[in-house]
């Protein structure tokens, strides 16, 4: 899964029947850290998230599990919303590896 | 599978019914030299992790819900084991 947060939505009146009733968000993904990363992409929405929310969303085939048993052409779902992010990250960072570069002279 | 390290948990409660009594956790891929590979992601968990630890993660559908069984629901990644030691042979990589 991944984290971001709903920027937006989509507004199309004609798309797949199956579609029909889908909401379509603008998702910004982020970095735990709620830095920017990547660029925005449209997810349908399966639990009400609304602007400004931070969510995850899931990714690929299963995009369309929370629609079962309508199996909607889809490929990115927001299937959360997050109310608190704990993020410890290390913190020394490791020593850069040495690489023996295979350089001609 | 990827090298990971758990760096953290997520907290919702408006989730997918699926997800439900597992512990969300945020996921740094690691490089085999230890530094990041790309953004961190949330898996689901299926071993008990905790931040800090070094993990295996799944990123793909079908491993990711079996290994915390639940099939047929919107789960794509999960830490699915932990990782104690990676043995690398001189000269080879």
């Amino acid at each position: 899964m991944y984290f971001g947060r709903v920027v937006g939505s989509v507004w199309s009146t004609v798309k797949h029947p199956h579609l029909t009733g889908k909401r379509l968000l603008v998702v910004q993904p982020l970095t735990p850290e709620l830095k920017i990363t990547g660029k925005q992409l449209i997810c349908t929405d399966s639990v009400g998230a609304g602007a400004g929310e931070l969510v995850y969303w899931v990714r690929g085939k299963e995009a369309s599990f929370p629609f079962a048993p309508d199996e909607p052409p889809v490929d990115t779902t927001v299937v959360g919303i997050v109310d608190e992010v704990h993020v410890k990250r290390p913190v020394t960072t490791p020593p850069p590896v040495e690489r023996k570069s295979a350089r001609k002279k | 599978m990827l090298i990971a390290r758990v760096i953290g948990e997520l907290v919702a409660t408006q989730k997918d019914p699926s997800h439900e009594g597992r512990k969300l956790l945020l996921v740094q891929a690691l490089n085999l030299d230890g530094t990041d590979r790309g953004d961190a992601v949330v898996a689901l968990d299926a071993v008990d992790a905790g931040v800090g630890d070094k993990v295996l993660l799944t990123t793909e559908g079908f491993s990711a819900m079996t290994s915390v069984g639940r099939p047929n629901s919107p789960i794509d990644m999960a830490v699915i084991g932990f990782i104690d030691h990676i043995e690398l042979v001189d000269g080879v990589h």
